[in-house]
């Protein structure tokens, strides 16, 4: 959608390459504002700025920054303005800014020169911060250098010598802000301002920065890069430094802005729009074409773009105002590093953003803010001419950073350290700006914007709103997102397409996925005694794409186009339009999504199957009970027994449940209901497992209820004085397993398990982590089973339906990998509680206790995919068994479970008819019926590359490459995983770059706009412990992680990989406060963060926090009588409380699993556990920084151009 | 001297022993012409309410090779302290404590009143007594409800410090852990799969006791109880609670199958359960069985019903498939349990057979009970399991445990083997004949379990060459030491010793002839025939069985060759051939109309009962009540089937109350509740006590008869009488003497002509 439109951005952005470099740069800057979508847009400003100035740019740049800056803050403003209360000051501000602005563009001019001094000064510096940031710094020197990005360069220097003042001072400022006053000090001001932008991430201002300023900002700052470093005066500047050298490139970048502005529409609201529409004229004319898509934001962005510029930094300043200045000062002397660093990075960003379709409008209004002032009609002019091609190749520049990348890739290092020089803003100097690359927040903000309508899933082709917003689905023929959700909604129609562009055609799917209260579950359908409809031929069942013919009495198969006779019970006339009477009044008929209810011939054996039961195993070994874990499991089964999954919620569930405890032996219970007490049965054999009692084992709860509390009670105290410390697991399972076959009927065991299976029995293991091993070819070793017993096993449980829920509670290394194997293949999950403590990890515990247990569940599982000719379902990522190509078996299969299923093509497909898929899935539901799910999705087909990169969907994406890539460790070495993930993005990319985006400067990174997360998320990926382990990270954890994100959907995954971090600073009731990017720089010392990953919940709590919100949260005023081992946070009776706690609960309620809330102090050693899921600094195992690992891929992305 | 009647009945009433010949022919080549060899049977435990306990211990021979007990035929030199052994003629210094010896004041030992005396020997711990109960649970609600009963009765019989354990098994055998509070707790073991000890041991947790214990005095007294098997004064509660819970194997058994019974690994457990907690203690296992094994090492049949346990068809045809590895797997249980002292009792009860044919060793080889019967609700096992708890004037109960029994005999006669309820410890020594007899080639027999009834049969050679004449007046002397477990927990020794003349046969073959006990022998000859049985084809051994009594007679009969009636058996003889027709038609050796289990279990008890007891197995009793008289008994034969007889027939294994035509017509008319029939009445009565006397006192509780003329449980009266009278011989059909029987049979009368004719042939 706007990526279409960004595409026409693109070119500008194309355009602006050579001025892009500059702008780039100065997108760089308005990295921050990359996030922003917008911002990209700017940077395709930029670019096209850029080029058309490029050499002007340089000395434009001064004027152009101020532009570029503007937009940056526009996008900033926007950040803030989402931040809530801040934004309206910031918006206030603005306005004032905007006046500032101008001057910032002064300033810009000032801070343009410094930019430029960092790059004219950093010639050097440059050259240095081409290394370092490579891209963005040549995109800002090389403009000026003129085509060669030396010009930009000399020019760039003098434009980052601003950026990186703004940054840096944004970068400071954003803990400072978010401190707000604190440390902030000169920062405050300056940094504030800037940070706003910068920080934008950390406090709203910040964020608002990042997003819409960097973009923006880069794209302006690439045309005025310095003055944008000036918060305000960014923009300003840009828009100056913009128009006047590199104007045209500028309005480009400042239209990427706008495109930002857009995003940040509340942004715009006010201020923007105004200055904006000023811009607008110049740059929306070419943005407004990107701008329609996001009609109401852009129009507001354009406004505020312009004002943004301006105001947002008075508005940031608003708070920050003061500060500003300072920034501007500061910038000076961080401009340097700056450079190198922010700027590239923005002018990227910018592009990406652009590439995001809503950026591009941004962008435009972005060069109007910019030129808002004076500059910006123009730039703008200029600029949006430049502008738009640019949209989705953002990063022209990036050539010149490449050489720089390899520099900063591998000495990444100094990139971190930029990265927390943000604070010390000179160090940073050579960084790339992180509010000029494309954010992760922006787009996800955006998204929420738009998406305030439901979601239908009639239209085929359509892609949903991102998961990380709340939306509403209404079905109307396709399944929801909620079930289905694919890598490409416009497939490719050929299978050369497909090799060529290298997007995965992939679709996750989470068969059983709950629904919000909203939405309806699927009907479920009786055809009566003949089963389910089918296609004679390929056997799909009955849905909305079988066309009925010659009346009704037959239909056309959609998918294999053999034509079978409709039943006479099923015949039903057609109306005019050739649908059926009856169309609305059959869920197969018009839904995506709808259940059969399946007859004796989908049952095993022909026989109606029993109702399922729960076996619960618990490890009664020495550790087991010293760490409490029996007592709790004891303790909580006899309330939880009450909540065993059950459709009907009126009806008692007919779940039957078995106990059994075992160390070195086994212990099997007998609490038939007529017994007095519990009785039990001692197996020692476990060679040669069995099941010594069949009557009496798995029973009812409600009729045996008074003998299972009695042994429920008993068993903490039989095995209170065990000291029996060997365990077996084998044996175990076998045992479970037997239960099942002797009650023939399918069901689940839930194993409670503690150490290392040592003792003499089947599935003996040994010892063999070894950390020599990691980072070696046998690495790979380490990720498969020890020994083949549990894969035979695991066959076996598939075969009798036998579903493994593994509950971990080791002390030492119990080898997950192992252990796992037959959870992973029973569709089971496994869940590790490392040095289980009772007190501190109960909660957690017993919380995934109680949602594995009543979670609805399904037994028996087949699933199958079907396709429209043309395309074949290749391969299947998850937790379950295949013992042919086509049927993935589930023993069980719950709602949290995803099954990701590739494509390949083995034929051509057609534009007209689209793809179709069909998954049905026929499984046993808790109360022994037997059903069929069937979820129907048609997607689009093209033939045009542009059209599939048009209409991606990232997170999609990179849960199919996860998945992907950590099933490729059981058989290759981690770094060629890694590599091939890179290759693969970078083909990706590279294709984008060669087929979509205009033409534009080699040196130039575009990226598709609904691709421009894509580098951020991957090198998450690749820098997960899995892939990338630090020296403190377990083997085992890795198994763990590894199996655990094989089944992990969409959303999951996506929180799992960037973590979601929200500052609270302040909080309202009703609506979230706007995430930052996982950054410390983003994070104020002054304030306090909640980050969720979905596996923890950390509160960070900055050093210099002010103590009314210590008093708010921990109802003490000093920082040092925080306890950090608290698991949950004080009651308190003060609104700011009771608010936490909602949004704490709220988000363990989105998660399959229990997230245990850590208070993280500042500075406190915890704080290194906090600081690895900060996924875009770099990590301490390795990982690169977002930033560097751009300006790698951009490496790669040429070299693959080249 | 008195007659030998009252000689054998003294010395049997004294040392329960008796031989078959009481003067021993004194060459070798002489005893072998005798036929029925030198041998005896002796009662190990003979009550002998009167016998002082001994409190310390026998004095032995100081010759390593015979280590015989000082005993009365000893000839000791009062001043010299000295003693002669009789047995190889060692001269032993009397120990220390025996300074005050003299003439006057003799030890208990040497006392000929005290030719069997018996030593308690206080050294050594006191044993528990360990009862292991091994319960089936397939079995009928009903059933298994008066097994639980009979259970829990138990436990009240026993001594507070027994240790009982607890092993049930249906489909899968479960040991029971006692004495857990709130939760029962049993350990599992399928029962398709055989464990040895050591896999045992593990599974079960038991580590052996010295192992844990330090060497501290404690050691000792530890291992006296584990978990499994506990002093019945600490669980009484618990397990009686437990035997009430127990169910019915909840194992469901499709239409057509037999349950899965895990009878074999289940015996295989308690064995192993035993041999790695209490060895070489005293311990009973108690096998309560409802039905065959069916699956898993020993099953003797699969689970289909429409195969029916093997017959004696089945076995003859070579049709019986686990027949062998069955018995195997229970011979090797059989051996492991009494190579520890270990006893194993099998209670079957079922309608059907429960493969005691292959089990039989199991009780056979420890000294074990085998009870039969048609189901535990009967009072037949409710009596009989009572009875095993029976005590004895001292309160004791009447059985021992862990015994040994060694024979020490002088030069000229060895010891050929034994039969009966007992090994072989392979015990070679002086006194051991190279040939054998029964369980040979040693001196020395564990007998896991004793009581008083339990006799062996003990056979000898003599050894002496016929040209090394014994000098006149010589004795041979035999003696038996029986060292066991008292049931008091107490180690004791008894000691017989016993002796008999030496007599040429050439020249006083009339003393010989006059001491030959012919119900000993008669006894002694059908243990012999019984355990070929076991192992040869029945023909042959029918055979055999002939040749010997014909050659017995030739030896013995005074005749004219080839002149039968002029044939005369002295009254020493004169009864054994009638024993042999009726041991020829017993069930010990006829297959015919006897389940392979029958058989098994008839040999069984008739291995290990006295002398008595087996004549009366051999040779059934028989009443008769009428107003002619007082009761009387009659001949066994068709002849004393009269209509106005109440007959009473004891034939160990049944009482039988038989009325004749007449009186059962009485009976039915109701004569009896007429005042003025009283004596009718107590005619009617009479035969009654009588039984019930016998069903109180007899272990095992016989099954109990009480038929008349034409029904149809008189069969088992006209099975075992001699058919005199048959459709064949109507020679007095029709008269009042007697009742004819269908049968093809011939009668003593007709055995005896043939054997005469035979005997006086010269061509024998």
């Amino acid at each position: 959608m706007n990526v279409n439109q960004h595409t026409p951005m693109a070119p500008p952005y194309g355009q602006p390459q050579p001025g892009y470099s500059h702008p780039g740069y100065a997108p760089l800057d308005g990295g921050y504002s990359g996030p922003y979508a917008p911002y990209n847009g700017p940077a395709s400003a930029y670019q096209p700025g850029a080029p058309a100035q490029g050499p002007t740019r340089g000395p434009p740049t001064s004027g152009p920054p101020p532009v570029s800056a503007p937009q940056a803050y526009n996008q900033y403003s926007q950040g803030n303005m989402q931040n809530g209360p801040p934004p309206m000051t910031q918006a206030p501000p603005r306005p004032a800014v905007s006046q500032p602005y101008n001057q910032g563009a002064v300033n810009l001019s000032g801070p343009h020169s410094g930019y430029p001094q960092q790059y004219g000064p950093q010639p050097t510096m440059h050259q240095v911060t081409n290394q370092m940031t490579g891209m963005q710094i040549t995109s800002g020197p090389p403009t000026p250098a003129g085509p060669g990005y030396v010009a930009p360069r000399s020019s760039q220097p003098s434009i980052s010598t601003p950026y990186s003042t703004a940054p840096p001072p944004t970068y400071t400022q954003a803990p400072p802000l978010t401190s707000s006053a604190a440390p902030q000090q000169p920062h405050p001001s300056g940094p504030a301002t800037s940070q706003q932008y910068y920080g934008g991430p950390p406090p709203p201002a910040q964020q608002p920065f990042s997003s819409s300023l960097p973009p923006t900002s880069q794209q302006q700052f690439s045309s005025g890069p310095p003055p944008p470093s000036q918060q305000t005066f960014p923009p300003s500047s840009f828009s100056g430094p913009v128009p006047p050298p590199s104007q045209a490139p500028a309005p480009p970048v400042s239209q990427p802005q706008q495109s930002f502005p857009p995003t940040q529409p509340p942004f715009s609201s006010a201020p923007p729009p105004v200055g904006q529409p000023a811009f607008h004229s110049g740059p929306p004319p070419p943005v407004q074409g990107s701008f329609p898509p996001r009609a109401p934001a852009p129009s507001s962005q354009p406004g505020s773009f312009p004002p943004p510029g301006p105001p947002p930094t008075s508005t940031a300043s608003g708070q920050y105002p003061g500060p500003m200045p300072p920034q501007q000062q500061h910038p000076p002397s961080q401009p340097s590093p700056y450079h190198s660093g922010p700027p590239p990075l923005r002018a990227q960003m910018p592009p990406t953003s652009m590439a995001q379709s809503n950026h591009l409008p941004p962008g435009p209004p972005g060069p109007l803010g910019p030129p808002g002032p004076l500059q910006q009609a123009p730039p703008q002019p200029g600029m949006q001419g430049g502008y738009p091609p640019q949209q989705n190749g953002a990063f022209g520049q990036v050539r010149g950073p490449q050489p720089g990348y390899a520099g900063p890739y591998p000495g990444q290092p100094n990139y971190g350290t930029p990265a927390p020089a943000p604070a010390p803003a000179p160090a940073a100097q050579k960084r790339l700006d992180p509010d000029a690359i494309p954010s992760p927040i922006q787009v996800i903000e955006d998204d929420k914007a738009k998406s305030t309508e439901p979601f239908t899933t009639g239209v085929r082709g359509q892609a949903p709103p991102l998961v990380t917003t709340n939306f509403q689905v209404k079905d109307q023929g396709n399944s929801s997102p909620r079930f289905i959700r694919c890598t490409a909604y416009n497939m490719p129609c050929t299978a050369d397409m497909a090799k060529q562009s290298q997007v995965p055609m992939a679709a996750v799917i989470k068969p059983l996925a709950t629904l919000p209260p909203d939405e309806t579950p699927p009907y479920l359908v009786d055809h009566g005694e003949g089963g389910p409809i089918r296609c004679n031929r390929c056997k799909a069942y009955m849905c909305p794409y079988m066309q009925f013919i010659e009346g009704g009495r037959r239909f056309q198969c959609g998918f294999c186009s053999c034509v079978t006779e409709v039943p006479p019970h099923y015949f039903q006339h057609l109306d005019h339009t050739g649908k059926r009477m009856d169309c609305y009044d059959r869920p197969e008929l018009s839904l995506g999504s709808y259940e059969f209810l399946a007859t004796v011939d989908y049952c095993k054996n022909n026989k109606i199957p029993q109702p399922p039961a729960f076996i619960f195993l618990i490890d009664v070994s020495y550790n087991a009970v010293k760490s409490g874990m029996v007592h709790i499991v004891c303790q909580e089964l006899k309330t939880l027994l009450d909540h065993l999954p059950r459709e009907n919620p009126e009806m008692d569930s007919v779940v039957r449940v078995g106990f059994v405890t075992y160390n070195k032996v086994l212990h099997f219970y007998n609490v038939k209901s007529t017994m007095a007490q519990p009785q039990m049965l001692v197996v020692s054999d476990v060679s040669d497992m069995f099941v010594p009692l069949l009557d009496g084992f798995l029973v009812n709860v409600k009729e045996s209820r008074l003998v299972i509390e009695s042994l429920l009670d008993q068993i903490p105290e039989m095995f209170a004085d065990t000291r029996e410390t060997e365990t077996v697991f084998g044996p175990v399972i076998q045992a479970g397993l037997e239960a099942l076959k002797a009650a023939d009927c399918a069901g689940k065991l839930f194993v409670f398990h503690t150490s290392l299976p040592i003792a003499e029995a089947p599935g003996k293991l040994k010892n063999r982590e070894d950390k020599k091993l990691i980072g070696t070819d046998k690495e790979k070793s380490l990720f498969q089973p020890q020994v083949n017993f549990y894969n035979t096993l695991a066959k076996e449980c598939v075969a009798q339906g036998c579903c493994v829920d593994l509950f971990l509670f080791p002390s030492q290394y119990v080898d997950v990998a192992t252990l796992s194997v037959v959870p992973v293949s029973t569709g089971g999950s496994v869940y590790k509680y490392t040095y289980f403590q009772a007190q501190s990890d109960q909660e957690r515990f017993l919380n995934d206790l109680r949602r594995d247990v009543q979670n609805p569940v399904g037994f028996d599982a087949v699933m199958r995919v079907r396709t429209s000719t043309g395309i074949r379902a290749t391969d299947f990522f998850g937790s379950f068994f295949m013992s042919n190509t086509t049927d993935v078996e589930l023993a069980g299969l719950d709602c949290d479970k995803a099954i990701t299923v590739e494509f390949k093509h083995d034929d051509k497909l057609s534009e007209e008819t689209g793809a179709l898929m069909q998954c049905a899935v026929l499984y046993t539901s808790c109360s022994g019926q037997r059903r069929l799910r069937v979820h129907n999705m048609a997607v689009n087909c093209c033939s045009q590359l542009a059209d599939l990169y048009r209409n991606c969907e990232t997170d999609t994406i990179i849960n199919f490459f996860s998945k992907y890539a950590f099933r490729g460790i059981l058989n290759n070495p981690t770094k060629a995983v890694r590599e091939t993930l890179i290759n693969q993005c970078a083909q990706i990319l590279a294709c984008y770059r060669k087929n979509c985006a205009n033409p534009s400067s080699a040196g130039q990174l575009i990226l598709p706009e609904c691709m421009k997360l894509l580098p951020v998320y991957l090198n998450c990926v690749l820098k997960s412990d899995v892939l990338l382990p630090g020296a403190d990270v377990s083997l085992d954890d890795r198994a763990y992680l590894r199996q655990m994100i094989s089944c992990m959907d969409v959303a999951d995954s996506h929180v799992f990989f960037y973590p979601r971090l929200l500052p609270l600073m302040k909080l309202e009731s009703g609506s979230l406060p706007v995430a930052v990017r996982n950054s410390e720089e983003r994070l104020s010392k002054g304030g306090v963060y909640l980050l969720e990953t979905g596996l923890h919940l950390f509160l960070w709590v900055g050093a210099s926090v002010q103590q009314e919100l210590l008093v708010n949260i921990f109802g003490t005023p000093s920082f040092s009588q925080i306890d950090p081992s608290m698991t949950s946070l004080p009651e308190l009776d003060n609104p700011f409380s009771q608010r936490l706690r909602e949004i704490i609960d709220s988000f363990r309620a989105q998660r399959s699993r229990y997230m245990k809330l850590m208070v993280v102090k500042q500075e406190d050693r915890s704080e290194l556990i906090f600081r690895h899921f900060l996924v875009e600094d770099k990590s301490c195992s390795g990982g690169a920084s977002y930033v560097d690992f751009l300006c790698h891929m951009h490496k790669e992305i040429r070299q693959l151009l080249s | 001297m008195a007659t030998f009647p009252e000689y054998i009945a003294q010395n049997e009433e004294r040392d329960g022993v008796r031989f078959s010949w009481n003067v021993w022919p004194s060459s070798r080549l002489e005893a072998t012409r005798m036929v029925v060899p030198v041998a005896s049977l002796f009662t190990p435990l003979k009550e002998r309410p009167d016998l002082p306990p001994i409190q310390y211990e026998p004095v032995l021979c100081s010759r390593a090779t015979c280590r015989a007990v000082l005993n009365p035929l000893c000839q000791v030199d009062y001043r010299a302290k000295l003693w002669a052994c009789n047995f190889c003629y060692q001269r032993n210094q009397f120990p220390p404590s025996y300074a005050g010896i003299s003439e006057v004041n003799q030890p208990a030992e040497l006392l000929p009143q005290f030719s069997t005396i018996e030593y308690v020997v206080q050294r050594g711990p006191q044993m528990p007594l360990v009862f292991l109960y091994v319960v089936d649970t397939c079995m009928e609600d009903e059933d298994l409800q008066a097994l639980k009963e009979s259970l829990q009765m138990s436990l009240s019989l026993l001594p507070p410090t027994a240790l009982v354990g607890l092993i049930t098994f249906g489909r899968m055998v479960q040991v029971h852990e006692l004495g857990c509070e709130g939760i029962s707790k049993s350990y599992v073991f399928r029962g398709t799969k055989d464990l040895n000890a050591k896999q045992l041991q593990e599974m079960l947790g038991l580590t052996k006791p010295s192992a844990n214990q330090g060497r501290g005095p404690q050691s000792v007294q530890q291992p006296l109880s584990n978990r499994f098997l506990q002093p019945l004064q600490k669980i009484d509660m618990n397990l009686t609670e437990l035997l009430g819970e127990l169910q019915r194997d909840p194992w469901p058994v499709t239409q057509g199958k037999r349950p899965l019974r895990s009878l074999g690994v289940a015996m295989s457990i308690a064995v192993g359960l035993l041999e790695c907690t209490f060895a070489n203690t005293g311990a009973r296992i108690m096998a309560f069985l409802g039905g065959p094994a069916t699956q898993g090492p020993g099953m003797v049949v699969g689970d289909e019903l429409k195969t029916p346990i093997r017959s004696w068809h089945d076995i003859e045809k070579d049709n019986a498939k686990f027949m062998k590895k069955a018995t195997k797997h229970y011979e090797a249980l059989a051996n492991r349990a009494s190579s520890n002292g270990h006893v194993i009792d099998l209670y079957a009860c079922a309608l059907d057979q429960t493969g005691l044919l292959e089990m039989k060793c199991c009780a056979n080889y420890t000294g074990g009970y085998v009870v039969m019967a048609d189901s535990f609700n009967t009072s037949l096992f409710k009596q009989t399991f009572q009875r095993v708890f029976n005590k004895d004037v001292q309160g004791s109960f009447k059985m021992a445990f862990a015994a040994t029994l060694e024979v020490k005999t002088s030069r000229e006669i060895k010891v050929s083997g034994a039969i009966g309820p007992c090994v072989s410890l392979n015990a070679k020594g002086p006194c051991v004949s190279e040939n054998e007899i029964g369980t040979g080639g040693t001196c020395q027999w564990k007998i896991c379990a004793l009581d008083p009834s339990s006799t062996l049969a003990l056979y000898f050679e003599v050894v002496n060459q016929h040209n090394a004449p014994i000098p006149q007046g010589g004795r041979g002397a035999i003696q038996f030491v029986t060292q066991y477990q008292h049931s008091s927990g107490q180690k004791r020794i008894r000691v017989t010793t016993t002796a008999r003349n030496w007599a040429d046969a050439q020249t006083q073959i009339q003393n010989i002839a006059a001491s030959f006990d012919q119900e000993a022998a008669a006894i002694l000859m059908a243990r012999l025939a019984v355990y070929r049985a076991e192992t040869e084809e029945g023909p042959d051994v029918l055979r055999w069985l002939d040749r010997q009594l014909i050659r017995l007679c030739q030896k013995f009969g005074d005749y004219h060759k080839d002149d039968p009636n002029s044939f005369r058996f002295s009254e020493t003889f004169s009864l054994y051939p009638q024993f042999m027709f009726h041991l020829r038609r017993s069930p010990f050796l006829q297959v015919f109309n006897n389940s392979p289990d029958e058989s098994s279990y008839y040999r069984h008890q008739f291995n290990r009962q006295d002398l008595t007891q087996a004549l009366i197995m051999v040779q059934p009793l028989l009443y008769a009540y009428s107003f002619n008289g007082p009761p009387e008994p009659v001949l066994l034969d068709s002849s004393s089937i009269l209509p106005d007889r109440i007959l009473l027939m004891d034939t160990f294994f049944q009482i039988l109350i038989y009325h004749g035509e007449t009186v059962a017509q009485w009976r039915k008319a109701g004569y009896q509740e007429m005042s003025e029939y009283e004596n009718f009445k107590h005619l009617l009565q009479a035969p009654v006590d009588d039984a019930q006397e016998l069903l109180h006192t007899r272990f095992p509780m016989p099954r109990y008869i009480d038929t008349e003329h034409g029904g149809s449980q008189a069969r088992f009266l006209l099975s075992k009488v001699n058919p005199s009278q048959t459709h064949n011989n109507m020679f007095s059909w029709g008269q009042e003497s007697g009742a004819p029987i269908l049968t093809d049979d011939v009668s003593l009368q007709v055995f005896m002509d043939h054997l005469k004719k035979l005997a006086v042939s010269s061509a024998a």
